[in-house]
């Protein structure tokens, strides 16, 4: 893995977004941008790598400690690794034999040998060893419970890293304090992740949010100094006003040091949108979520440069130890727990799916809650959600859809007045979600229809691409009315949701065509309308669905058939989208990798074995406005221009308190 | 005043329709392009003039009209609809005027369905006018959606009503002067003016620069079949502005020495779009392709919540089309009056609320109908 890692991530590294001072080393090229950097580049930079402790530096990709340290473990304890390429054939053994519940196009990685070496290793540190030789590296960094051997090992050679890592950065505020952290901390197991249960770090850092986030607002500043440093396990946070933090790490940033600053915190996390805004190529972030996560994660290893920023895990490996926790973790309504498991396997896909089996969760676990003695609903059911929201995170992405739903449920409990019981405030919330579901979802597919069905005459073509529920539901009722026409599926690779709608739309009489993506171009001569379904539409009118959706859109512009958008307003997003990078979801690598064919073994074997090779699986891509003739929307049919005054015009409660 | 917002649309459809007992129009020709071409035979220069007096006149035929029980509101509206300097639009709302002088409701929810019934109507009378179901559309919508109309008493309710209705015709003038104005800042002196149709605005528009002493040239497309092109070139003429007559195949022949091109609309779209007489659309693709600009008039009353994809994608307005000699039978000839030109090949929309970029449009769309 060093070898491997070293040259790959020196030369090619492109940051994108935000990024603060942590940052291995700052004058580490960014080939694509500038041309002058490389040579500066490569001497400053070489040096590091060579060197072991170069090693927490160099990697550029979104080194979690736990990786590091996974670096330093292997190396002080050699073992023999055998190669990548042995793992990954593993991997791929295993994916074919433990389906499970993912659907096997689904769920990429399938699971890792610890997992097909059962769930028994992932508990017994005992087995740990044992593990590591057998399956290589990578098993090693599965930050498996039990590991208490290994932690101790591990937490002050991390506060050394991090120290390293203050003192070749800039040396800013933040990485003193990174620093002085690292040290305090290297007394105590710093991830908790990996001490044997998981629910007592969880639980223990939500407690812990909550109680600040409640000193906060009363105010009660001086008690907190001596508090925090008895317990210390968490890090300091950062300074909300650097970033635009994630919702992510919300429950963490409220506590914090001066009231003004919980002040602001708590107005930025009013603001916040859980989303993507994350920046995983920001070590110092990446750490403190990882502190706090409950869903073990793994770093891939080819990570593409160009999305670091994005989260780049194994898969596989999260639902065998998720769903061997589930009984442990107390912290996670079980209902929430149910719906992320669900969301990380791929049973429920599609937005809108996503999101009402969101929401119905947050009803149950709001219908189960009590407020704590001497606590404050509105607070403390906050810090709740904003718990079980950064779970589903780690599950997967939220889509822009759920964070515009979880800001909704948001300002409900804000917005609840104070004089509200217990049980009338929890009616009343769930009584919102249960009206946000019917409305912004159900109701405004059926509006949707109606409108859309009127561009749809006889004798029409209409193309569609991939997988969308209005989409199918407007081609029913357009069927079932009495339209004549013809529906062109395009589908594409890994996915293939396109033969499920093909499945459904054959069975109930429809005149269809199926066709991959790679003929797009020949179908289109025939087409006289494209309809499409999305995952968001932006302020700039940019469309943000599944990825390939602006190929389609491209090419039916260039044929001049018109492209009809399918989306329910509350998937407006007041954001500008520019590119498909800053903003995206990566899916899982080798599903793009292995094409189902009889020698794929071999074909696959040899391509996991070069490190030059790095898979890219985008689940999204973004369309411009000048490609979308008209958006279906609840509110009618509006030009893609138009997208801001919806935002504006009806979503003016939910966007400002 | 023409910042203002939207709400003020609302108050300008406030005069539609009456009832309905004439459900169809018999003739598949479009009604409304009849009487544009109506309109046209009496553009001559007492136009203007006897426009005025049509103004004035309508309200006295109406009172008459009120009381009685079968009253038309197609009736109505075709009194209306002879007056030239009148926009359909206009009259629509003033028939809603007298449905409303003559109902016999005698609560709010009564007088709206009678609205709703009397719109429908108008508007199936003639499907292919635009700004008539805009009209009537803006004008239900003012009834039923207006927080101004919570009076205590339905009479003075309905008494409010009339009034805004009254105003609406003023308004209509008001909003081609408004618009006049407006314009004033993109014609510069020496420039070259393209004008396609006949637009009672458009005309205006280059009387009050002509007023203003700008030096301007102006070439006038022909305008099959209706001839607009020479109507509004003979009115334009005793402007004293000089005037060139083209064919409407020489658009782009002459393009390169336009600096504008100016036309008006039937309606304009949601997607900032307007629908216009044939051959718009061609003159701004041609333009567009030229980069030149092209600037279109209309009144915010013809802002309409339709959304054509393409040219097929309305109902079609047909005409007869004279073509001089015998056409064999087998032959078909293309009668539709009007096509859609996209927003992607305006430049700016002169309107009544100001000066917009065609995806205000929708903007001042949704702010009015949502």
């Amino acid at each position: 893995m060093d070898p491997r890692r070293g040259p790959l991530a020196v030369p090619k590294v492109r940051r994108v977004g935000f990024f603060t001072s942590i940052e291995p080393s700052p004058e580490t090229p960014r080939p694509n941008r500038s041309l002058s950097g490389p040579a500066e580049a490569i001497t400053s930079s070489s040096p590091l790598s060579d060197s072991p402790s170069g090693q927490f530096i160099s990697p550029v990709q979104i080194p979690p400690s736990r990786h590091h340290s996974d670096n330093l473990a292997s190396r002080a304890a050699p073992v023999p690794v055998p190669g990548p390429s042995a793992f990954r054939r593993q991997l791929a053994n295993d994916r074919a034999l433990h389906v499970g519940s993912y659907n096997p196009v689904d769920s990429l990685l399938g699971t890792s040998p610890p997992s097909s070496n059962g769930e028994v290793s992932e508990d017994s540190g005992s087995l740990f060893g044992f593990q590591r030789s057998d399956s290589a590296k990578l098993s090693a960094s599965f930050p498996n419970g039990g590991f208490d051997m290994t932690l101790r090992v591990r937490a002050p050679q991390e506060s050394e890293a991090k120290v390293a890592i203050a003192s070749t950065s800039d040396g800013r505020k933040k990485n003193v304090e990174a620093s002085g952290e690292g040290e305090s901390l290297a007394a105590k197991p710093r991830k908790e992740k990996e001490t044997k249960s998981l629910k007592e770090k969880t639980s223990k850092a939500e407690r812990r949010a909550i109680q600040e986030a409640q000193r906060a607002a009363k105010a009660a500043a001086k008690g907190e100094g001596s508090k925090r440093a008895g317990e210390s396990s968490r890090p300091k946070p950062s300074k909300p006003a650097k970033q635009p933090q994630p919702k992510k790490e919300a429950p963490q940033v409220t506590s914090s040091v001066s009231e003004k600053r919980a002040v602001s915190v708590e107005k930025e996390r009013r603001m916040d949108v859980p989303q993507t805004q994350m920046q995983y190529d920001d070590k110092s972030r990446v750490d403190k979520a990882k502190r706090r996560s409950v869903v073990e994660q793994t770093e891939s290893k080819n990570k593409v440069e160009l999305f670091l920023h994005l989260p780049q895990y194994e898969r596989g490996n999260q639902l065998p130890n998720l769903s061997s926790n589930i009984f442990s973790l107390d912290t996670i309504h079980h209902a929430v727990y149910k719906v992320g498991l669900q969301h990380l396997a791929g049973d429920i896909a599609g937005d809108n799916a996503r999101c009402i089996a969101m929401l119905h969760a947050f009803q149950e676990a709001i219908n189960d809650y009590t407020t704590p003695p001497m606590k404050d609903l509105t607070m403390d059911l906050t810090a709740k959600i904003n718990g079980y929201v950064s779970f589903l995170i780690e599950c997967r992405p939220l889509s822009m859809s759920m964070g515009n739903a979880i800001r909704f449920l948001k300002n409900q409990i804000r917005k609840l007045p104070v004089d509200l019981s217990e049980p009338e405030a929890k009616a009343s919330l769930c009584s919102e979600i249960g009206r946000f579901i019917d409305e912004k979802i159900l109701l405004a597919d059926k509006v949707i229809v109606q409108y859309a069905v009127t561009k749809i005459r006889d004798g029409e073509v209409l193309l569609t691409y991939g997988f969308s529920c209005v989409v199918e539901m407007i081609l029913l009722y357009a069927h079932e009315i009495g339209r004549k026409f013809r529906v062109v599926i395009v589908d594409s690779r890994p996915n293939l949701e396109g033969q499920k709608l093909l499945r459904r739309l054959v069975t109930r009489g429809l005149d269809c065509t199926y066709t991959h993506i790679n003929a797009v171009s020949y179908i289109m001569g025939e087409v006289t309308r494209v309809f499409l379904g999305a995952s968001s539409i932006f302020s700039n009118g940019t469309l943000y669905s599944k990825v390939g959706t602006a190929c389609v859109a491209m090419v039916a512009n260039a044929f001049s058939v018109p492209v009809i958008v399918c989306c329910e307003a509350y998937k407006f997003h007041e954001r500008v989208l520019l590119d498909s990078i800053c903003s995206n979801e990566l899916g899982d690598p080798d599903a793009i990798a292995n094409v189902p064919l009889r020698n794929n073994k071999k074909h696959s074997k040899t391509m996991d074995n070069n490190k030059n090779l790095q898979f890219l699986n985008l689940m999204y891509d973004s369309t411009p406005a000048e490609y979308i003739s008209m958006i279906v929307t609840d509110y009618g049919m509006i030009p893609p221009t138009s997208i801001p005054v919806i935002v504006r015009e009806y979503r003016r409660e939910d966007l400002l308190l | 005043m023409w910042r203002r917002s939207a709400s003020f649309i609302l108050d300008r459809s406030s005069n539609s329709p009456p009832m309905a007992d004439t459900t169809q129009n018999p003739d598949a020709i479009s009604a409304y392009y009849q009487t544009r071409a109506a309109h046209h035979g009496v553009i001559t220069s007492d136009w203007l003039a006897q426009a005025q007096a049509a103004v004035e006149q309508p309200d006295s035929t109406h009172s008459g009209l009120g009381p009685n029980k079968s009253f038309n509101v197609i009736d109505e509206f075709n009194g209306w609809r002879k007056q030239p300097d009148l926009a359909e639009a206009v009259a629509a709302i003033r028939a809603m005027a007298a449905v409303i002088r003559a109902s016999e409701a005698t609560t709010m929810m009564e007088l709206e369905i009678e609205l709703k019934k009397a719109s429908d109507t108008l508007k199936s009378w003639d499907k292919t006018s635009i700004s008539l179901t805009a009209g009537c559309d803006l004008f239900i919508r003012y009834v039923t959606r207006t927080s101004a109309l919570e009076y205590e008493d339905f009479n003075s309710a309905k008494s409010r009503l009339l009034e805004r209705a009254e105003k609406f015709g003023e308004i209509s003038c008001k909003a081609r002067k408004i618009i006049a104005m407006l314009s004033q800042d993109f014609i510069f002196d020496g420039c070259t003016i393209l004008v396609h149709g006949l637009s009672r605005v458009v005309l205006e528009v280059l009387k009050t620069a002509a007023q203003n002493n700008k030096l301007f040239r102006v070439l006038c497309t022909e305008g099959r079949p209706d001839g607009t092109g020479v109507l509004l070139s003979n009115e334009l003429s005793k402007l004293d502005i000089p005037v060139k007559l083209l064919l409407d195949s020489a658009v782009a022949y002459s393009m390169d020495e336009v600096d504008m091109v100016f036309v008006g609309a039937d309606g304009v779209v949601e997607s900032g779009g307007i629908i216009n007489m044939m051959g718009t659309y061609q003159i701004a693709l041609v333009a567009h392709s030229m980069n030149k600009p092209v600037y279109v008039a209309a009144e915010s009353y013809k802002f309409a919540r339709l959304y054509p994809l393409d040219q097929k994608d309305m109902a079609p307005a047909l005409r007869p089309i004279e073509f001089g000699v015998k056409i064999p039978a087998k032959v078909e000839v293309e009668r539709s009056a009007r096509d859609y030109t996209p927003p992607q090949y305006l430049t700016l929309l002169f309107t009544d609320l100001g000066v917009l970029s065609p995806s205000v449009v929708s903007d001042e769309l949704i702010q009015l109908y949502l």
